[in-house]
């Protein structure tokens, strides 16, 4: 758990945050999102005191982070950076080793975990490991940075802009990778993002940053439906709400189940039950049909959504 | 292994000619048929070479260390504000003539090896700086955010991020300092350090070419040889220490 009270930053006389509070509960991604120069970048940047707070306490699952070490307290947070940071002088495994390296973990030890952690990452140890990170594409570059980060389990993860340098496509996998990922390992996740539609689909809930302060702090549900004020209902898009909401929304939610699951018929187009609600309206509007089935993960027909319950269901 | 060849084949030749050039008797013999004595003969070619490498070496090893600190300390966080102060001392160290070292160095230090080891490191101070100073700067950014974010302390980054990615371009600087200074070092020769200079200025005084000649020749090699030498140590560092997509 990460605890930011009445904290503040300034440099010189501007003041980069201002008193804000904010409570990351463990293993939630808690995503801050505003316009460049409004404090979620400062503000990452102090809970692992690379910047040191003017006013205020950072707390670290209850400990006050200026009594501790700070390399000691950084060894357990994993950093991945905008452009990934990589050493390009070391292998794309000596770069994942880092940490554990730095923790002295025996050999045997951390060649396990680099090979855990990239085939976590959906990169081949045989054919990676040895590259150097000039020779890797944006994409895999960045997933190696996120293994980096993940190497020695650390409790905290934390993102700053981690998928700005890639281009819509790869973003978007690494966004469902990261989701694939949180899933498994439950980090206590911070990511700063200028992006809502990253930060609608990445967080468990969205702190809204404007000017320093904390505008509004709530899930990415609330945040549509019930913006603070202004600058956040503009933030998240006055008038396509109602399709952002649905796309937070898994078909599971509005499907008619079978009775017992039953093999798909052949050749009939599906869909996943966690694919959102938008996606099976954009389907069904693209192929012109009433209704879609719905395939669970071990390939079977679980039940079928149609387009009347979806517009039916509303925002 | 192959780049360590030129500078082998190199040193052989310079450790060849020196001993062997009294045997080229005949040659220089043909150039100045008027004069009695034409191979260089007060002290050996070899002690010369030794004692011409020694100052260049004591030189290049202290205006190093100094060099590199000093741009490791402009570097820093907390240093930066020494930046301008120590590359204008470097750059008065390179803009001040030697010779004019040497003539302000004497009545403090007396004649000998002292004047021209000042002059030397202070002449060679320059190219060495710049090259730390740039190739620390031209490191990406997010590379030391990345390593200080991830809990290495300001030493480790240092040690083992900015200087291996940084060294080829302080090595390149340090080849420059030693390949002038190679040059330099022979006008100790004018204030009693025994250098490869001797028979230059010998044969200048005494109008006989052969020991200009003599002298130059292996300056010359001298500073051929030193250059291929650190061109084998860059391109040993870049596969070493700091290999990039292009070796791999």
């Amino acid at each position: 758990m990460i605890e930011l009270k009445n904290v503040t930053r300034r440099f010189g006389e501007t003041v980069a945050v201002d008193n804000i509070n904010l409570t990351i509960e463990t293993g939630e991604v808690c995503v801050l999102v505003g316009s460049s120069g409004c404090g979620k970048s400062t503000t990452l940047r102090m809970i692992n005191r690379l910047l040191s707070h003017s006013d205020g306490d950072i707390l670290v699952d209850g400990q006050d982070i200026t009594t501790m070490n700070p390399q000691k307290l950084r060894l357990n947070m994993g950093y991945v950076i905008q452009g990934t940071g990589l050493f390009p002088h070391w292998t794309v495994a000596r770069n994942i080793a880092m940490v554990p390296r730095l923790l002295k973990w025996p050999k045997e030890r951390i060649d396990a975990r680099v090979d855990e952690l990239m085939t976590l990452l959906g990169l081949d140890p045989a054919i990676h490991a040895d590259k150097f990170p000039q020779q890797l594409s944006g994409g895999q570059a960045q997933r190696v940075g996120v293994a980096r980060a993940l190497a020695a389990d650390p409790n905290i993860l934390l993102m700053d802009e981690p998928f700005g340098a890639v281009d819509a496509i790869t973003r978007e996998n690494l966004q469902l990778e990261m989701l694939r990922i949180q899933q498994q390992v439950r980090k206590t996740t911070v990511f700063v993002t200028h992006d809502i539609d990253e930060a609608l689909r990445l967080a468990t809930r969205i702190a809204v940053m404007d000017q320093g302060r904390i505008i509004q702090h709530d899930t990415p549900e609330n945040i549509l439906r019930r913006p603070a004020s202004d600058f956040v209902e503009n933030l998240v898009g006055k008038q396509d709400r109602g399709l952002k909401l649905m796309s937070l929304r898994p078909v599971r939610d509005l499907m008619t189940a079978h009775a017992t699951p039953r093999p798909p018929e052949a050749g009939a187009e599906g869909l996943k039950e966690e694919d959102n609600v938008r996606l099976a309206l954009s389907v069904m509007l693209w192929r012109d049909l009433p209704q879609l089935a719905v395939i669970n993960a071990r390939g079977e027909e679980t039940g079928f959504i149609t387009r009347d319950s979806i517009i039916g269901a509303g925002a | 292994m192959r780049v360590w060849l030129p500078p082998f084949l190199l040193i052989l030749l310079l450790c060849g000619l020196s001993l062997a050039m009294p045997m080229l008797e005949p040659v220089f013999h043909w150039m100045q048929p008027d004069k009695q004595s034409v191979i260089y003969d007060r002290d050996s070619f070899l002690f010369l070479l030794q004692n011409h490498l020694m100052l260049v070496g004591i030189s290049a090893a202290v205006g190093t260390v100094a060099a590199v600190a000093g741009g490791i300390i402009a570097t820093r966080r907390s240093g930066r504000d020494f930046l301008p102060l120590i590359s204008q001392v470097a750059s008065i160290g390179q803009t001040f003539p030697p010779v004019a070292v040497l003539a302000l160095a004497v009545p403090v230090l007396g004649f000998g090896e002292a004047p021209i080891l000042v002059a030397l490191i202070l002449y060679g101070l320059l190219p060495i700086l710049r090259n730390t100073l740039a190739g620390i700067e031209g490191i990406n950014p997010a590379v030391r955010e990345a390593g200080l974010g991830m809990g290495m302390s300001p030493l480790q980054v240092l040690v083992r991020v900015e200087l291996p990615l940084a060294g080829r371009v302080i090595l390149a600087g340090i080849r420059t300092s030693v390949t002038i200074n190679i040059a330099t070092a022979a006008i100790g020769s004018t204030v009693g350090a025994r250098t490869l200079g001797d028979p230059v200025i010998a044969g200048l005084v005494n109008g006989n070419t052969a020991y200009v000649l003599q002298g130059a020749i292996l300056i010359g090699l001298l500073a051929l040889t030193a250059d291929s030498l650190f061109e084998a140590l860059e391109r040993t560092w870049e596969r070493k220490v700091s290999p990039t997509a292009t070796v791999a």
